[in-house]
């Protein structure tokens, strides 16, 4: 029972960095339709930021979370910009295609500036080491995450759904060409929204690496996990997307610590079942 | 009449495909040091055929195409390493195998469109993947499956070491199977394929269920990828987990767009040109040339919209005017 | 004709007919208790005011929406729960209000892939389409008759929009409906145009049964030899053009009483 609370909390921190990953691109996904599987290295390009300021600049790693929400944010939207905005009439392949030219680009790039071996980064001391509490071993920096993504999530849940902004996002999603004769501006509207969710990508990023280490190739390796996520949750439903992040991130770690030879096998399969049970998403009307 | 002369159009021979077929032919007598590239790239360039007639002429947009390449495989490697070494019907019962798998997919996913589909069709090629991976004592688990030698063709032509039996082997069948999925593409069937990818929601107005023509369409594309899988399997005489991966099925995508989709000779070129861009790029640089493959991709999707295929017939077409103004 | 000066049905064969037809949307009845009979070859208008229902009866009567409760008979076999594309294999063909064709296909193209559908041919692999000359024959004369022969070449995007309007009804009719249901065949045209598509309807082939949904009164009242009034789900009358006309209760719901005196 005891062990289970510590896979079962590991599972949850691992669910939170899905969760910021992913909830991005649910919105993106949800606004414009638009397919962007390069999301991933949107956080993979926060991570490398955050190793680079602490490793090369002597950053503390709490200073280098906010640069990697920033830049990472301002570089995507420059990104939509020059590119992306071109593709939102385009057919979801040639989107697909387009935005996984950029995941190859980005991995060789990553490979060429930083090597091909994991980074490794050091967390401060407080953020290090086990906290027992009840008998059960509480990781303190899977702790810290819990903390930092509920304070998030709330923040995020509270702006979605109490301010006027996130009233406009909302309808944008519904419909948006009423919206839009509505007099809202529907461009700027999901400029923002990008900048928001791919800076909380790139904050993701940065957060994961001691949980889930850095190498070129994160853009691929967590492309997989955030669409499910973005699938099962839903497009553009932010609390499908955590319900999804959070039963992924737990179902995860459970099933790879009880059935290590299964693999990934049953987080795929159990996918599966739920997308043909309820493919417009986990809490979506059938 | 004009009305027939459009449908003769349709299926004439295209000097793309023309080309393609007489440079295979041509680059096996001149390039005899090559014979195992140009067999890969016959291979996975039926597997992008295959793959075109999905996405190209149905619109389905399938990220898990692999796991009917790696079924074939693994079907022809298991045949083998169970005692049958014919490899003719090696590649019947991998193009069986495959095809059931994809009858079982299609039934699934013949109502789904956008994200959910996409989504369904990798989750599956990955759950194919894990269960391979797992089921060791059927496909090896990580190592493979090493040592599947067929028995020689027709009982005459056994593979030799320079790959001179395994490269026209390839030709004859990758050749046969093109001119089959010629003429599924030219028929009534293929050209509801199309109406289906025009506009899915108009075609059961026409009398036609989409479930029953996309589940065909998915059995015929699956087993064409799981008898490019198996001939894989019989000419490199093993099988890796990674003809499975979701890499792989990232690839066909590529070189789909690459060559120019619904036009399935541009599935051949856009892999001719990806295989061929990997073995010279990466042995300049192994980690890098994924880069000028994503740079590829991008600037074609941006500007050269219809890819290879499509930038050849805009050439010829300007060409041909400006011979027929200045004459 | 099929019916008698008084509106009576004489003998003649019912080829579409619904008993109580109701579709919900949650709680919303969108239509209710629908109960509606078209004999061989009648010319039926299907009227009332924006959000009455009419699309949505187009929708329940060609299999698009699955009706809540009720029955849909085609020639005396019940479709209730057949599949759109059946209901079209058993004659009842369709258009769309919304243009809904084939973008990157030309005219011959898709009214050949319809016609071979129907020829029992659409499923054919391994044949080439060229050898289907019967198909492409009757496409193309099809086309003609429709006035699209000397753009069927062209791709449907680049067609005008009365051209597309024109393709819509040729893709139905390559279905050799016996009952054919137009959802505002002549909606969005512009004047010059619409002529050529009137005069379309006016030649389809007389033992079609045609239901049409039209705004423009004018019309209505020129083709129709009976008229159904849907208001707000609901018949609330029906009748020939003159006693619709006449009708006070029609006219203080729908027509307004600047309507002219038909």
């Amino acid at each position: 029972m005891i062990a289970f609370a510590t896979i079962a909390f590991a599972g949850l921190a691992f669910g939170v960095v899905l969760f910021l990953m992913a909830s991005g691109l649910s919105v993106t996904m949800g606004l414009m339709g638009f397919a962007n599987l390069a999301h991933a290295t949107f956080a993979m390009f926060g991570g490398y930021l955050a190793v680079t300021l602490m490793n090369a600049h002597g950053w503390p790693f709490l200073a280098t979370l906010p640069v990697a929400f920033v830049v990472t944010a301002a570089a995507a939207t420059v990104l939509e910009r020059l590119i992306f905005r071109r593709l939102y009439r385009s057919s979801q392949l040639e989107q697909v295609t387009l935005t996984i030219g950029l995941v190859f680009m980005a991995t060789a790039a990553a490979t060429y500036v930083f090597g091909s071996d994991p980074q490794a980064i050091s967390v401060p001391a407080w953020l290090s080491g086990d906290l027992v509490v009840g008998g059960a071993e509480i990781n303190r920096y899977r702790l810290f995450l819990v903390v930092v993504g509920a304070l998030l999530i709330v923040a995020l849940i509270l702006g979605i759904e109490r301010t006027t902004f996130g009233a406009k996002l909302r309808a944008a999603v519904d419909d948006r060409r009423a919206t839009a004769s509505c007099g809202i501006n529907v461009d700027r509207l999901f400029m923002t929204a990008f900048f928001l969710g791919s800076g909380l990508a790139g904050l993701g990023g940065a957060l994961s690496i001691p949980i889930l280490g850095l190498d070129p190739n994160f853009g691929l390796t967590f492309l997989a996990s955030i669409l499910i996520v973005v699938t099962l949750g839903g497009l553009g439903s932010l609390r499908g997307t955590l319900a999804a992040a959070l039963v992924l991130g737990i179902a995860d770690a459970v099933g790879k610590y009880y059935i290590p030879w299964a693999g990934a096998f049953i987080i795929y399969a159990v996918t599966v079942a739920l997308l043909l049970w309820r493919p417009k998403g986990l809490l979506a009307p059938r | 009449m004009i009305a027939r002369g459009v449908f003769a159009r349709r299926s004439r021979w295209r000097w793309t495909e023309v080309t393609f077929w007489l440079a295979v032919v041509v680059s096996i007598i001149v390039f005899p040091t090559h014979l195992i590239l140009i067999t890969q790239l016959l291979i996975v360039g039926l597997f992008a055929a295959s793959f075109d007639l999905l996405v190209g002429y149905t619109g389905i947009a399938s990220l898990g195409h692999a796991a009917f390449f790696g079924i074939g495989a693994y079907a022809a490697g298991i045949l083998i390493h169970a005692g049958w070494t014919e490899p003719i019907s090696g590649l019947a019962v991998a193009g069986i195998a495959a095809g059931a798998f994809g009858l079982v997919v299609s039934a699934l996913v013949a109502q789904l469109t956008g994200p959910a589909l996409l989504m369904i069709t990798l989750g599956l090629n990955l759950l194919v993947f894990e269960a391979a991976h797992a089921a060791k004592w059927l496909t090896g688990g990580d190592d493979g499956l090493a040592g599947v030698v067929p028995s020689p063709v027709l009982g005459l032509f056994a593979f030799d070491l320079y790959g001179r039996t395994a490269v026209v082997y390839t030709l004859v069948v990758v050749a046969l199977c093109y001119l089959a999925l010629r003429r599924v593409v030219h028929s009534p069937f293929g050209l509801q394929l199309e109406g289906i990818r025009e506009n899915a929601r108009r075609v059961p107005a026409l009398g036609i269920s989409i479930r029953v023509r996309t589940m065909a369409a998915f059995t015929v594309s699956a087993v064409l990828a799981g008898i490019a899988g198996a001939l894989l399997a019989q000419v490199t005489q093993t099988v890796a987990l990674g003809v499975l991966g979701f890499d792989r099925s990232a690839a066909v995508l590529i070189m789909v767009m690459l060559g120019g989709l619904g036009t399935l000779i541009g599935g051949f070129i856009g892999a001719a040109v990806y295989t061929v861009a990997q073995d010279r790029l990466s042995s300049l640089s192994p980690v890098y040339w994924n880069f000028w493959i994503g740079l590829m991709l991008v600037l074609f999707v941006l500007f050269a919209r219809g890819g290879i295929v499509g930038a050849l017939d805009r050439l010829a077409a300007a060409w041909r005017k400006r011979r027929t103004d200045s004459s | 004709m099929a019916q008698a000066p008084n509106g009576q049905l004489v003998s003649a064969e019912i080829v579409l007919a619904t008993t109580g037809l109701c579709k919900d949307f949650g709680a919303l009845r969108v239509t209710d208790g629908v109960s509606l009979e078209l004999a061989k070859g009648a010319r039926r208008a299907l009227i009332g005011p924006n959000g009455s229902g009419k699309t949505t009866l187009i929708n329940l009567l060609a299999g698009t929406l699955a009706p809540t409760s009720g029955r849909i008979l085609l020639h005396g076999r019940d479709v209730t729960r057949s599949s759109a594309q059946r209901r079209v294999r058993h004659g009842l063909a369709r258009t769309f209000q919304i243009t809904t064709l084939f973008p990157d296909l030309t005219p011959i193209e898709a009214v050949t892939m319809a016609v071979c559908q129907r020829r029992g041919v659409g499923g054919v692999l391994f044949r080439p389409l060229r050898a289907q000359s019967d198909a492409i024959d009757e496409a193309y004369a099809l086309l003609q008759e429709v006035r699209l022969a000397e753009c069927c070449t062209q791709r449907t995007a680049e067609l005008a929009y009365g051209r597309q309007r024109l393709l819509e009804i040729a893709l139905a009719l390559a279905a050799k409906p016996s009952v054919l249901l137009l959802d505002e065949p002549a909606a969005g045209v512009p004047q010059s145009e619409s002529v050529e598509i009137l005069d379309v309807i006016a030649r389809l082939p007389s033992e079609t049964a045609v239901l049409f949904i039209e705004h423009d009164i004018d019309l209505v009242f020129r083709f129709a030899e009976r008229i159904t009034v849907l208001v707000a789900g609901r018949v609330l009358c029906e009748g020939t053009p003159g006693e619709i006309a006449r009708d006070p209760e029609v006219r203080r719901v729908y027509l307004g009483d600047d309507v002219h005196a038909a």
